[in-house]
């Protein structure tokens, strides 16, 4: 069992490190919000999912669990909310998609 | 397996900074936005993580759960504060 949790740390442990590269990385508003928006929910439910698994199969703390998987669906649904209003806000100010810049001019 | 808790929270830690060098440094207001979005986000992790290295983690569980509502609170606020303002424009073009 320790094998199987080790494993799905690990697992979204390398989903929020591709999400943090990503908001470092990308060229603009719009792009960097695709690994803010994907990648760090999927990260934070699996850590998390881990974990819980964790404290289920530890002796007398069930209700423990089945809060963390409760702040799994709260953030499963308020996540691409956020993410969703972040975007908004962009469009309704107006702000341009970054478009490839014309060769030879860099 | 406290070993495994333990070089995790601090492999997240490292991530919240780099995380927030774009709180810092991004360009327009929300890439800012962003950047404590992923914070936040890594943060209800990593309490978990704390609550299990100090075997108290029925109290940092409810901590956690505080703190994601919290996260979500906050950008959809800051979000709807924004989207009305026409200062929001590239800081490094000009």
């Amino acid at each position: 069992m320790n094998i199987i949790i080790t494993l799905l740390l690990i697992c979204g442990l390398i989903f929020f490190t591709g999400g943090t590269l990503g908001i470092l990385r990308f060229p603009d508003f719009y792009s960097r919000l695709h690994p803010a928006g994907k990648l760090d929910t999927f990260g934070l439910v699996t850590t998390v999912g881990a974990l819980a698994l964790y404290i289920a199969f530890s002796p007398g703390s069930i209700l423990t669990a089945l809060k963390i998987s409760l702040i799994i669906v709260f953030v499963f649904i308020t996540s691409p909310t956020a993410t969703h209003a972040i975007v908004d806000a962009g469009v309704r100010a107006g702000l341009k998609p970054w478009t490839k810049p014309p060769a030879g001019k860099s | 397996m406290e070993h495994v808790f333990l070089y995790a929270g601090l492999y997240l830690c490292l991530l919240m900074f780099l995380s927030l060098y774009r709180a810092i440094a991004g360009p327009t207001i929300l890439d800012r936005l962003i950047g404590v979005n992923a914070i936040g986000s890594k943060t209800t992790t990593l309490l978990i993580l704390i609550g299990l290295m100090y075997h108290r983690v029925e109290m940092f569980v409810d901590i956690a759960l505080a703190y994601a509502m919290l996260n979500f609170i906050t950008v959809l606020a800051a979000s709807r504060y924004f989207q009305k303002r026409k200062g929001l424009y590239d800081e490094s073009t000009d």
